[in-house]
Parts: C-alpha cells; structure tokens; sequence
C-alpha cells in the first residue's frame, strides 16, 4: 500500500507518460540477445583456464563453460551448466551487478579489447531459450529427512531446491502472499518484466518435494521453537524486511514513505497508472534500490527527482553502471547533505526536506552548519535495511548469536543453535546480493545434508 | 546544358598495370595480363555477362569455365555447400556443379566478342574432352578461331566427369597427362597449361608428365574430394539433391596450406625447375597471393572469395599487394616470384642446433590463461602460472623446459603478446644428415 501518498495524484492524472509509453518505461531495461547476438557474443568468449570471471561469480557458474555451449548451439547444456551452480540463474542474469561481478574480471574488460563479453545477456539468453521435457535435475532417494526453511526469497529457494534434490522433504514457510523474495517484491519493474520471478519460482519447484505455506511469518503465527522440534534442521532465510528510518520528527507524516514499500507495490501492480506520484520527489541513499526508487519515479512521470546522499559520489553502494541509469533518466544527484528536517505544510503533510551540507573532516562525517532546502511532495528513504526485530523474539530465535544486528552463522551456515542453519542478508557475511544469497543457500544446503547424513550413519 | 564528369578520387583505372607507381604485370607462359589476379574456371567465368563485370573490376585475367563436348553437361539443383568456422564464416567451400552446361556455340561466340572487346587482359579457355585425340583435334581448332590467349586442360574436376572417363580420371593417370598435353600441343599453336588434381599422392609426378607432354605451365590445385557436413536429422550429406548427396570439391581459405604445399613441391622439384605455375587454392587476399607467388606461382587464381564477396575483392588485392611490394622495393612480380623457395627445404636439411623459445609481453598479456593450459595439457609444462599479490594471474615461460614448439604462441589470442625468441646457442650448423644421434648419418 502506498497510503502514506494517498494525497497525491497517480501517474495517469499527472499525466507525463500516456499508458503506452508509461508501460514501455517499465519494460526490459536491458533487451535480450537475439539469437544471433549471442552467437556473435558466445563467440567473443577466450575459454579462459581457471577464469577469472568464474572467480569473481558468488556463486561459482562455470562461465566459459555455458558460453561455449551456446557457441555450438547447445542451449540446453549451457542452461544446465548455469542452474547446476545457480538454480536462480534466470534472474541473476538479469540483476547481478555484473559489472563489478564477472563481467569487470573478464580478461577481455580492457581498452584493448573492446569491452567484456556480455556475460549477463549471454546467462539470460541460455536460461530464457531452455526447453526441457520435464525438471532437468532428479531427486535422489529419499532420505527420510524433513527440513524447515523460513522465507522463500533466493536463499531459501536455492536451498529447498539443493535439499530436494539431495533427498530431503522441504517445507518453506513465507510471510508474504506469493514466493521470490525481493525477486518478486524488491527489484526495480523493469529488470525484471514479465512476471518472471514467479514463472522462476514455478520451474524450480517443479523438482518436486518441496512444500510452500503462506502467510507464515517468523515472531507473528510461526515460533522458531516449533520448527526446531518438528524438523530435523531448520534454515533461516528471513532477509532484512525492515527500513531503516531517519530519526526525525515527521517521519510518520504523508509524503513520506520507504522506497522499498513503495517499489513492492509498484512491483505488483497491473495499473501502473494508478500508481500515486510526487511530481517533486526527494530519495535519500545511496544504494541500487536508491537508484531504482528513483529512476521508476521518474519514469512514472515525476518531473523533478532528486536523489540526495550524504557522501560524495564515490562512496555510493551503487554502482557506476546505476547510477548512470539514474542520470540517463534525469535524476539529479545532490551529493554531501544529510537530513536536518522534515519540511511540513499546515496539514502536517511532506512539502520538502531542509539539508545539512557536510564534509569529511579527517575520516568524520560532520555538517557543515550550512543547510538548504529541496521542496518536494515526497520524500522516499533508501538508507538501508534492518532486521525485522519480532521476527527473532520467540524465546529459542533470542537466543540466536548475532554479529551486531544480523545471525552469527560459521562457514558451514551454522547459527548458535544446533541444526539452525541461516544465509542471504540476514546472515553477517551477506553482500547483500541475490547472487550470493543463492550461494548462501546452496552451501548451506550441502552442509545440512552432510550433517543429517552423519546423523543418520550413527544411529 | 554540361555533365559533370570525374573519376572519384582514388578510384584507379581498372586496366592499368601500375598501381600504387608498381608494375603488376605478368607475362606467364607467354600470356599477358596487367595483374596477377586471375579467375579460375569456375562459375563466376561461365558467361560473357561474368566475365565482363570482372574485366571492369580490375582482374588481369580469366579462366574461362571449362568447355566440352556436345551435347552440354546437364547440372542438378542445390550444388554448393560450406564448412562454417565461428559467426559464419566460410572456411571451405564444396561444389557439384559439372562443367559449362551451355552450347560450345554460344560459349565460343562469347569468348571471341570478349576477347575483342578486352585486348589487354588474359583470357583462357578451360577444356574438358574425352580422352581421344580426335576429340581434341575437333576442339582445339575452334578454340583457336576465338583469339583466347591459351588454353588451360581441366584433369582434375573430382565429381561427375570422372564418371565419363574425364577430370580427375585422366589427371590421377600421368601416362593420359602426358598423352593429352602432347595432343593439344599438336593441334593448337598457344599456351597449353594443365591444370592438375590434388587428388593424388604425389603431385610430382602429374607435374612432370605434363611437362613431358609438352606443356608450357601448370595449374594447381583443383578442388579436393570433399564432403562438408551432415544433415544430422536427415542424415544425409549437404549440398542435398532430393534425398541424397554426393561428394563435392573442396576449395577455399581452408585448402590454402594444402595448395601451397603441392606448389612448393613443384617449385623445388629438379625435374621441373623452370616449369611455370599458376597458383590456386583458397586465395582470399594480396597476402595469400603474395604467399604463392613466393613459392613459385607467375599468377594467382581466385574462385571462392569472389563467389562469396564479389569481383569487387580484386581492388583491394591490387592495392595491397602494390603497396607492400614498394615497401619491399619489389618492382615487379617476377622480383619476388620463389623468393621463398631457398629456404623451403626437407626436415632432414634442418638446422638441429637452433633453438628458440617464447617470451611472454606482461604488458599485453590479458590473463586469459590458455597459453599455460595449452602447455600443461598437451606440450611440455613450460608455463609457470603465478599468482601476484593483488591477485593478478601471471603466466612465465619456464625456459629450460621450452622447447620452442610455438602452441602458446598459437593459443594466445593477443597479437605479438607471446613471441619466439632464437637463442644463441653457440653451437654450429648442424643437420640430421650430419648429426651424430642419425644411425644413417651421411659421413662429412
């Protein structure tokens, strides 16, 4: 729900975009290969020995293995190849920052040759052409054993999908409506078109074993304490489902909202024209879902969007790539300023926000003392994501060792407590990426089998 | 009201010998041509039409697709076929087509109005006719009365003439060589050249028995006994007719190393050391040309790349291999005509004691890592592969293990990244002939 911009007129009254325009501005940033792109591309590819781009893959895709497979036309192996490493590697290829990821590392990212093999387009290109007659993995014998998984996101995914195949019976419990994570709730519209995170959900539960309930949230209808007594291991996939807050006095009012409660209506939405829109609109952050906020509010027809970070250019979590879509898309970029306060009209709702300007003063973010104001009829925050705090408050979950406010886990996925396993954001060596959370859950995957099997052989 | 005339900048007369202050001249066997660049007998030589618009592009000579007897060769549908390398491009090419499939009358008519009409550039008549004299001294005659400036005899086609006693039929036979070179020289006054078949296992010896026969040159190579690919869901062989195939003959960039080995031979061969030849096989550009012209060629054939690029490719022939001869101070073709032979020698005659081995340019190196895999799998684990402190690959060539075999240097996909270094060794000269390892050494 976008209550917080009920005030406000929606795409359609402000009128910028007509309907067509408005949903081709939500339609595939980045447009597939064609086939005879790919071919060109694939055939970029050097083979490399121990490549570097596979070194620089979170989770470990066998790159110049599926491009060559493409190159000699085997779209099925090469899809193979990817889902074998990543079981999400449908939508990795279209939201991994491969330009800090495998594609920087491709030894063909030089001046000299040219640019590197576009290794996203290429992964999509294998995982959108597959036709399999049936799941392309099989489960293997039946091990007895039942695990809980907690959130259906890229983690708990990719780990249902390595437990089922490994043999095990996997119940996944989802706080939301529908499976995908910040696949289907949190990723800018058009990165992802077509409802492809649920058609990706659809084709990995196809491997069968695998049970989702909804409307099972962790600390709400769901106890760990249960889980932990019913399962034989239970995993922890819970992500970071809160929105950090400013801390200022106003926070509550209209015009004010988090970019990711927003973006998860936008996501949903089949009337993008209904969306409410701030003709003026401020984001404060600096990260990719900053960058999205901020770019689909432009492209909704916001006129003015101003996206404002306390540091400079260079310490922004989004990547250059990013933050070149926002300027394309006419987002102006206020760099050294950090909220000083919420700006409000008589009818206490958002009309702008006032700035400190700050600088670093030997490694310390200070303010200035000077200050400034943007006018705006929104104000969207993007300054990062916390634990949702009930989701750990059942007497057991308490316990869970923490590093600061997320899971302690050791290399083997294990939490403080016996057979918890967690991974993807909620854990401390999280990237934050879905890439990595995919990892997360693989691994974790393999290391809950190994103890269930241990477990098994001795008794 | 007046017409703007002009010749674009650039844009040389097609006919002129001198191209870029170089004479590209040739007199081959006693016939003329401004420029090396011939056509083969081919389909781009089948009529008056062709022939015409490469005359206008620029080429010194053509080879006019192979005359026969009548009634004319009746051709099937669906003739060519390809061998792809990456991104489609044609490495080799195959074809099924038979010689001229038109009238001799109107083949014969044609090649005089264009004779007449193009004084100044070669023109051959390719013939195929039955092994028997009479056939010939019928032939040769009305050839003669066209004004063509030689003749080039076609023994080598692999496909559906041999089948008639034909081609390759007489090509693979050197007693019919000798015999056929000897009647067209008795019933035609011009130069005679053989064009010879790589289907045989000593291309010596065709080379001889033409010389034997009389011939003032030879032509090489026609095309190889090929089959290009399957149909893997017809399973059946391309080009197909209806629902079956034959084999074809292989040409293109892809039969280039084989053609120029078989010239060399030739070339080097004592028994016919001033035997003038006529290169063909897989010539794309001025540097293949270049490259068959140093090991003995006085002209060039072209078939496949002009079938796949147009005649148009012949401009940048000419240009490029002008430029590069005044860059070399070669005045003409002869200056650099076997310039290479010297040097192209049996193993036996090699220099045991040389030594050189590769050297890695960190600067250009990408780190793509297949010169050390190419090494360690399937060469002699002289490519150490290290690890820099920022993570970097680095790759070094361990140079008491190398033994200068150049895969790396191959495999690298960065011009001039790896390059092969000859070492002093300090030792002298020294063949296998000579080398006292050889159980059957000559004593020096």
């Amino acid at each position: 729900m976008t209550s917080p911009l009920n005030h406000l007129p929606s795409a359609k009254e402000v009128g910028t975009y007509d309907p067509d325009t408005l949903a081709s501005n939500f339609s595939d940033l980045h447009p597939p290969l064609t086939h005879r792109q790919a071919m060109i591309e694939s055939q970029r590819c050097l083979y490399c020995f121990d490549a570097p781009c596979v070194e620089a893959c979170p989770s470990d895709i066998d790159i110049p293995s599926f491009i060559r497979q493409i190159s000699e036309n085997n779209i099925n192996g090469a899809a193979e190849t990817i889902l074998e490493a990543n079981i999400l590697g449908g939508s990795c290829a279209r939201v991994c920052p491969t330009e800090i990821l495998c594609e920087r590392s491709c030894v063909r990212n030089h001046d000299a040759e040219c640019q590197p093999v576009l290794i996203g387009l290429l992964q999509r290109h294998a995982t959108d052409h597959m036709q399999f007659d049936g799941h392309p993995f099989k489960r293997a014998t039946s091990t007895g054993s039942h695990v809980a998984v907690v959130g259906a996101g890229p983690a708990g995914l990719s780990c249902a999908h390595r437990l089922a195949m490994l043999g095990h019976q996997v119940t996944i419990f989802e706080a939301e409506q529908k499976p995908g994570g910040l696949n289907e709730y949190g990723i800018a519209r058009y990165k992802m078109t077509d409802d492809f995170a649920r058609k990706e959900v659809e084709f990995l539960l196809e491997i069968g074993g695998i049970e989702i309930q909804y409307g099972q949230r962790l600390g709400a209808n769901l106890e760990l304490a249960t889980l932990h007594n019913q399962y034989d291991s239970v995993f922890l996939s819970l992500g970071l489902g809160a929105s950090r807050a400013l801390g200022l006095t106003g926070e509550q009012a209209p015009g004010l909202m988090p970019a990711v409660d927003y973006i998860k209506v936008l996501r949903q939405t089949d009337d993008l024209g209904s969306l409410a829109v701030a003709k003026r609109c401020i984001v404060i952050g600096a990260g990719n879902t900053a960058i999205d906020m901020a770019t689909q509010m432009a492209r909704l027809g916001a006129t003015e969007v101003t996206l404002v970070y306390r540091r400079g250019v260079e310490a922004m979590s989004a990547t250059d790539h990013e933050q070149e879509i926002a300027k394309a898309n006419g987002v102006r970029m206020v760099t050294w300023a950090q909220p000083d306060e919420i700006l409000l009209d008589d009818q206490v709702r958002v009309t702008g926000m006032r700035f400190a300007k700050t600088h670093d003063q030997a490694g310390r973010l200070t303010p200035t003392g000077e200050t400034f104001e943007i006018a705006a009829d929104a104000v969207f925050t993007a300054i990062g994501q916390g634990f949702e705090g009930a989701s750990l408050s059942d007497t057991t979950a308490a316990e869970l060792a923490r590093d600061g406010e997320r899971i302690h886990v050791n290399e083997m996925f294990q939490t403080s407590l016996p057979n918890v396993y967690a991974g993807g954001d909620c854990v401390k060596p999280g990237q934050d990426l879905t890439v990595q959370a995919v990892q997360h859950g693989k691994l974790a995957a393999h290391a809950i089998h190994q103890a269930l099997v241990a477990k098994q052989e001795a008794a | 009201m007046n017409t703007l005339t002009f010749t674009p900048p650039g844009k040389k007369d097609s006919g002129d010998s001198v191209v870029n202050g170089v004479d590209l001249s040739v007199n081959f066997a006693g016939i003329k041509a401004p420029n090396p660049f011939w056509l083969a007998s081919a389909p781009p030589t089948d009529k008056a039409y062709n022939v015409v618009r490469a005359y206008e592009a620029g080429w010194g000579g053509v080879v006019w697709k192979t005359l026969g007897e009548e009634p004319p060769a009746v051709n099937v549908s669906s003739r060519y076929s390809a061998h792809y390398g990456k991104n489609r491009e044609v490495i080799g090419f195959n074809n099924i087509e038979l010689i001229t499939d038109r009238s001799l009358e109107i083949n014969l008519k044609e090649i005089t109005q264009v004779k007449k009409d193009w004084p100044d550039r070669a023109l051959i008549v390719s013939i195929m006719v039955p092994c028997n004299e009479e056939a010939w001294a019928y032939i040769l005659p009305l050839v003669e009365a066209t004004g063509a400036d030689g003749i080039e005899l076609n023994l080598g086609c692999p496909h559906g003439m041999p089948e008639r006693g034909m081609g390759a039929a007489v090509g693979q036979n050197p007693d019919l060589i000798e015999k056929v070179t000897y009647w067209c020289k008795k019933h035609y006054s011009k130069p005679v050249i053989v064009k010879l078949t790589p289907n045989i296992t000593d291309i010596r010896v065709g080379a001889q028995a033409a010389l034997r026969g009389g011939a003032d040159a030879v032509s090489l190579i026609n095309t190889i006994n090929s089959i290009t690919s399957i149909d893997l869901d017809n399973m059946v062989a391309k080009p197909t007719v209806g629902h079956q195939s034959t084999h074809g003959g292989y040409c293109g960039s892809a039969v280039k190393p084989i053609a120029m080995n078989m010239v060399a031979e030739i070339a080097r061969d004592p028994a016919t050391p001033t035997l003038p030849i006529s290169g063909i096989g897989g010539i794309s550009t001025w540097r293949d040309a270049a490259e068959f012209i140093a090991l003995g060629a006085g002209s060039v054939q072209v078939c496949t790349a002009a079938m796949l690029n147009g005649f148009r490719i012949v401009e940048e022939m000419k240009d490029g291999l002008s430029r590069w001869m005044a860059e070399k101070g070669y005045d003409s073709i002869e200056a650099f005509s076997r310039k290479a032979i010297p040097q192209t020698t049996d193993w036996k005659h090699l220099d045991i004691n040389f030594k050189t081995i590769a050297k890695i340019d960190q600067d250009l190196c990408i780190e793509c890592g297949r010169c050390y895999i190419a090494c360690e799998d399937t060469s002699h684990q002289s490519i150490a592969k290290l690890t820099e402190q920022d993570g970097a690959r680095r790759y070094e060539v361990i140079e008491e293990e190398c033994v200068g075999c150049n895969l790396c240097q191959i495999t690298c996909p960065v011009d001039n990244c790896i390059t092969m270094v000859p070492q002093e060794t300090g030792q002298p000269f020294l063949a296998w002939d000579n080398d006292p390892r050889n159980p059957f050494r000559v004593a020096s």
